[in-house]
């Protein structure tokens, strides 16, 4: 009997990894395109981090400000992202969120409303306008909701609870993916004529982040080992304010929102500390500012009790603050026994998103590796340097879309895939492995350590030195994750899952530490104690890695130069 | 802190068999349940089975019942429970357990396609008064524990998967019912496939909602009285013995 037929397989025309809004969006669109489509993700349906999205996706509808438009929208995503951003990408997001934003709301997304009945839009950080859609602070879980509704409605295939732990290949060609369904430790071979990666960001390599534990960069990892290009991966962002205490929530997020609304920051001696640091933006600067603004004012022994900042937004009427932040308002006063409508929180950077990830084409999130798509935060370009609260949401349904549309076109030109029988033993043998290494190490001390690493010597602020050893360490790191063991049965064990997400998470930490050592300046959340300015000649180049052999290969390509009525629209910064 | 360990009593088991084991965990201040849970799978029991995503009471997997009370434990503090006696952690009942504290919801996830999804009116004007969406707001903020589903004595005592959608899905299906541009009707399918009628408004539903949606008063009490206005109203029903049912 072949490997193939030993285990369960399924085909579809489109293979969709990942459940959060651009997997979702993904999968709606190849339907749309009459593709037959399976959906396979690690935890339950509608509970991907997209949930977790709280403040709201910005579209230039000009419903509260009526001078907004796509233009302006695309300049503050470049000037956010210090315009190393692809600007095709920051272009087609700032033209279709729009769209992306009034279809969610025909399939029955529910947004606050304007007085004249239109969808309610708030201020975030360097947008120019009023620019995010939103629903209280619960964004993110109306939009998850939605679009599950729709595709569950449209027939997509879904495999829950099912981690994909190697992409299968054709030749150079991505056909497929093999497969272990968590409830039982049964593997599973899925073949696709094309296959759209959508898993998320990397933050659980950090200690202190607002990452669940599915955001391990598994997806990246599978596309890295594909042999799929990986751009920007020295950006990570730090949200400025996740909150510090007490210790079970430390880094669990604050949304942008309580500043949008109109918080303000502040620290131990009262000051109101933005004022220092961008005195035009202040709280409503972009992230990476205000995240070095906190971290700063805390390490000169200004920070509030638990090591932070003060973000008070007592001053707004109470029934305000409870209508507009619902979500801020329980988690504080039942976590962290603050009641925010009567006194400050205590909030301080946490590792949340990463701008860096697969290298797509900006069109159709197409990989460099043939028959693999890429949409969402796993792919990189729309954000450069430093993404804007508010592009996530809408860049997953604008690059989910697309890429799901690609996805159903390419799929329509193959013929089925066929794949060796070595591949999915090899497979199979590199996921019981972790069973075969009995008194060997545990992979939750693995994890703990790589954390540690990754949020002293790669966080906010990085020097050659703290690089440096980062890399000895992570060397050290994959040394013991080779002998991590997993005790007791496949049925749903998360220390033998553990062993694979470190798999991930060390291949990732690893890019993010190489790029993030050669790119010797300074740029949006990539802060160089050592090369404290931006450079225009840094300016000009991406980073990208990509495998050969066993090692990690990093070189320079140009930034492809901008149209002129783009280079106007820059040019015409007010 | 008054007291430097807890002691945690766990379902271990599967399907088949299992027992409860006991776990002694170092305090934190501020901890929740689901901290303990995760220390003793870092330095205890490494293939202790739980489900969580986002660790801040907003996408509903950690659902479990702690001291036989129904909760989500990313949210329940262990400084709100006796700590002088062994804290219980146990799956929810309602559901069949795949291994410790994960159980089989996968049934919530087949009533939920049997329900009309969101039809716009014809033409409608994509307009809308935010008073008119406030309430369906409410309804959709849920999320997803299933917490509802497992204290719903229709389901949790009398097992009637079959017959009856339980809370989440009356929850579902007021919030098209109530949208304002939605026209679809979904009265049969409540009475019929929903089977609404069961419920008899005890309110166990509402208790245990972490969302603190009003599920008996906003959600199923409404609904039932559409379904009572289209198929048990008098003079309805004999307008239709007299001209046939439509």
């Amino acid at each position: 009997m072949t490997p193939a037929s030993r285990y369960e397989t399924h085909e579809h025309d489109v293979l969709i990894i990942g459940a959060g809004g651009a997997g979702l969006r993904a999968a709606i669109e190849a339907l749309e395109q009459g593709a037959r489509v399976a959906v396979v993700c690690k935890s339950l349906l509608g509970k991907a981090h997209t949930v977790m999205a709280e403040g709201g996706m910005a579209a230039a509808m000009a419903n509260v400000d009526k001078a907004d438009n796509w233009r302006i929208h695309f300049r503050d995503t470049m000037n956010g992202g210090k315009r190393l951003n692809n600007w095709r990408m920051a272009q087609l997001h700032a033209q279709e969120s729009p769209d992306r934003v009034r279809e969610l709301e025909q399939w029955g997304a529910l947004f606050d409303r304007t007085a004249d009945g239109e969808i309610l839009q708030r201020a975030f950080g360097g947008h120019t306008f009023k620019r995010l859609c939103h629903v209280g602070d619960r964004t993110g879980l109306e939009m998850i909701r939605t679009l599950q509704d729709r595709g569950v409605e449209m027939g997509f295939d879904v495999f829950m609870e099912c981690t994909v732990t190697r992409l299968l290949k054709d030749g150079d060609r991505v056909a497929g993916a093999f497969a272990y369904w968590r409830n039982s430790g049964d593997f599973v071979v899925f073949k696709a004529k094309a296959v759209v990666i959508a898993t998320g960001g990397i933050g659980k390599s950090w200690k202190i982040t607002s990452n669940s534990w599915e955001c391990t960069g598994d997806g990246m990892a599978l596309a890295y080992d594909a042999g799929a290009e990986l751009l920007d991966m020295e950006f990570v962002q730090f949200h400025p304010t996740g909150m510090v205490w007490p210790p079970g929530v430390t880094g669990v997020l604050v949304t942008e929102a309580v500043r949008g609304e109109g918080g303000i920051l502040r620290n131990n001696n009262g000051d109101r500390f933005m004022e220092k640091y961008d005195p035009k933006r202040l709280e409503l600067s972009t992230r990476d500012v205000v995240a070095r603004a906190i971290y700063t004012e805390v390490k000169e022994g200004r920070g509030s009790p638990h090591g932070g900042a003060f973000l008070d937004i007592s001053h707004k009427p109470a029934e305000y603050v409870k209508r507009k932040l619902p979500s801020m308002y329980h988690q504080f006063k039942e976590l962290a026994d603050v009641d925010i409508t009567r006194g400050p929180m205590e909030v301080g950077p946490t590792c949340h998103y990463v701008m860096g990830g697969i290298r797509v084409d900006a069109e159709t999130g197409q990989s460099s590796a043939p028959g693999l798509f890429a949409a969402g935060e796993v792919a990189a370009g729309l954000h450069g340097a430093n993404r804007l609260g508010g592009n996530s949401l809408s860049d997953l349904l604008v690059f989910g879309r697309r890429a799901g549309l690609a996805a159903a076109h390419y799929a329509q030109k193959q013929s089925w895939p066929s794949m060796e029988d070595a591949q999915v033993d090899l497979a199979a043998r590199r996921a019981l492995a972790p069973f075969a290494c009995g008194g060997g190490e545990n992979p939750y001390a693995v994890h703990h350590d790589l954390q540690e690493v990754m949020q002293n010597l790669v966080g906010i602020f990085r020097t050659d030195e703290d690089l440096r050893r980062a890399l000895v360490a992570l060397d050290h790191l994959k040394q013991r994750a080779k002998r991590v063991s997993a005790q007791g049965s496949r049925v749903f064990n998360p220390g033998w899952h553990l062993c694979f997400d470190l798999d991930a998470m060390l291949t990732l930490s690893e890019a993010c530490t190489r790029a993030a050592l050669a790119r010797k300046e300074s740029r949006g959340a990539h802060s160089r104690i050592d090369f404290p300015k931006t450079e225009d000649g840094w300016g000009r180049k991406n980073q990208v890695i990509v495998k050969k052999g066993d090692a990690m290969d990093l070189f320079e390509v140009p930034r492809p130069p901008l149209p002129d009525e783009l280079e106007q629209i820059l040019a015409e910064d007010k | 802190m008054a007291q430097a360990t807890a002691t945690l009593r766990v379902y271990r088991g599967d399907r088949e068999t299992g027992q409860a084991i006991d776990y002694q965990v170092p305090l934190t201040p501020g901890m929740v349940v689901l901290d303990a849970i995760h220390s003793i799978e870092a330095h205890q029991s490494p293939d202790l089975a739980v489900r969580w995503n986002c660790k801040a009471a907003k996408c509903g997997s950690c659902s479990a019942e702690v001291n036989g009370r129904p909760r989500l434990m990313c949210k329940t503090r262990m400084d709100s429970l006796p700590l002088d006696q062994p804290i219980t952690v146990f799956p929810m009942k309602a559901f069949p357990v795949i291994k410790d504290l994960v159980t089989d919801v996968s049934w919530n996830y087949e009533v939920n396609k049997k329900i009309t999804p969101f039809r716009p009116r014809p033409n409608v004007e994509w307009k809308m008064d935010q008073a008119d969406v406030d309430r369906v707001q409410e309804f959709r903020k849920c999320i997803e524990c299933f917490l509802c589903q497992n204290v719903c004595h229709v389901l949790r005592e009398h097992d009637m998967k079959k017959e009856f959608g339980g809370p989440r899905f009356f929850v579902r299906s007021a919030a098209l019912e109530m949208h304002p541009l939605d026209g679809a009707d979904r009265a049969a399918l409540l009475k019929d496939q929903l089977g609404i009628g069961y419920c008899n408004i005890t309110k166990c539903c509402t208790e245990v909602c972490p969302e603190e949606i009003h599920i008996t008063d906003n959600a199923i009490i409404p609904l039932k009285e559409r379904v009572v206005d289209q198929f048990y109203d008098p003079l309805t029903m004999i307008v239709r013995k007299i001209f046939g049912s439509q």
